[in-house]
C-alpha cells in the first residue's frame, strides 16, 4: 500500500475568493500576509508495488475526477504510508 | 413533448422541474441516474440540486454515473438536453458545453430573482421567446461561469452565449452580475445547439403564484423549437 497525496489548486491567475478573505483576514489579525490562495488535500492509500506506479496512478485519478484540468492545478507527492 | 427528469442522489429540483412541465402539459418521466438507458424522450432536464451532495466539486461525481454514457450519445446524437443550476455544472464536467462554474466571488449562497438578457434568441431553446428579457430564480452558491479569454471570445462569436445576468433595464454591469460570472454569463449552449445549460432556475416561474412567469415562456419556446425541429 502507498500512501499518495494530492494537492489541488485553482489555476494562478482563476480568482479564488475563499483565499482573498483568509487573506484579508489574516490582514486584518496584523500578519504581514499579501495573499492566500485555498486548495484541497486529498490522500489516498493506494494498491501499487512501487511509489513510481502510485504516482502514475494517482495523477491518472487526477486527471480523470480529481481535478478539472479547466480551472485546477494538481500535484502530487508521496506519503508515509 | 415528453420530458425526462435525471435524478441524481442529491438532485433538489428535480420535482420542481416535474411538476412545472406537468403544470404546462407534458408528459414526463422520471430517470434514476443508475439506469443504463434513457426512455425515448423529446428532451432530458438535469435538474439542479447538489448531486453527490457537491463533494469534490459540483457536478463531478454525477458525471459518472451509469445513466451518463447513454446521456452523452443522446446529446452527441442531436437529441435536446437542458441543465439547470447543478444539471449546467454536470454538462460542463461532462464536457457536453465548456467551461466551469465556480464557487461565487461574493463567496455568498445567491438566492433572488434575476433579470436576464436573451444574446441568441435564434437557438431551438429560446426562438420563441417574446421578450429579450427574462425575471427568473437563481439560488446558487458556485455559479460563476469561467472560461480563458480567448475562449470566451470565441464563444461569442459563435453566438453560443445564450443568457446574461442584467439589470431590469436589460443593462449587463458588474453591478447586475450576482456571481462574478466572466461576461456575466448565465446560460451558453453546445455547437451543435442542442445543449443548452443555464444557472437561473426557470422551473420554479411558471406559475403567477410563484412570483412569476417567465420560465414558462421559455418551456413554450422550446416546444415550439422543438416542433420546428420534426
Amino acid at each position: 500500500m502507498k500512501e499518495v497525496r494530492v494537492y489541488i489548486q485553482l489555476k494562478q491567475g482563476i480568482l479564488d475568493p475563499q483565499g482573498k478573505a483568509v487573506s484579508g483576514a489574516l490582514q486584518q489579525l496584523g500578519f504581514p500576509v499579501n495573499g492566500a490562495r485555498v486548495g484541497k488535500e486529498i490522500v489516498l492509500e493506494i494498491e501499487a508495488d512501487t511509489d513510481q506506479q502510485a504516482l502514475e496512478l494517482a495523477e491518472e485519478m487526477c486527471r480523470k475526477l480529481l481535478a478539472n484540468p479547466v480551472v485546477e492545478d494538481f500535484r502530487c507527492t508521496l506519503g508515509e504510508g | 413533448m415528453r420530458f425526462s427528469v435525471v435524478v441524481f442522489p442529491g438532485s433538489n429540483c428535480d420535482a420542481d422541474a416535474w411538476h412545472a412541465l406537468d403544470y404546462l402539459g407534458h408528459e414526463v418521466d422520471y430517470v434514476w441516474h443508475g439506469q443504463q438507458k434513457l426512455p425515448a424522450t423529446d428532451c432530458v432536464v438535469i435538474p439542479g440540486g447538489f448531486s453527490y451532495g457537491d463533494y469534490l466539486r459540483p457536478g463531478s461525481i454525477a458525471r459518472f454515473s451509469p445513466l451518463m454514457e447513454s446521456l452523452v450519445d443522446y446529446a452527441n446524437a442531436g437529441g435536446l438536453v437542458l441543465g439547470i443550476c447543478n444539471g449546467f455544472q454536470v454538462l460542463t464536467e461532462t464536457g457536453l458545453l465548456p467551461g466551469a462554474l465556480l464557487q461565487n466571488q461574493n463567496l455568498q449562497f445567491r438566492c433572488q430573482w434575476q433579470w436576464l438578457k436573451t444574446e441568441n434568441n435564434a437557438t431551438v431553446f429560446t426562438a420563441g421567446l417574446n421578450n429579450h428579457l427574462l425575471r427568473l430564480p437563481i439560488a446558487h452558491g458556485d455559479g460563476r461561469f469561467y472560461l480563458p479569454t480567448e475562449e470566451l471570445r470565441q464563444l461569442e462569436q459563435e453566438g453560443r452565449i445564450v443568457f446574461r445576468y442584467c439589470d431590469e433595464q436589460g443593462n449587463v454591469s458588474p453591478d447586475s452580475n450576482p456571481n462574478g460570472a466572466e461576461g456575466n454569463v448565465a446560460g451558453i449552449i453546445n455547437k451543435q445547439g442542442n445543449v443548452l445549460g443555464m444557472m437561473p432556475h426557470p422551473e420554479r416561474a411558471v406559475e403567477a403564484l410563484l412570483g412569476g412567469t417567465d420560465g414558462a415562456q421559455l418551456f413554450a419556446s422550446l416546444q415550439r423549437g422543438w416542433e420546428g425541429l420534426r
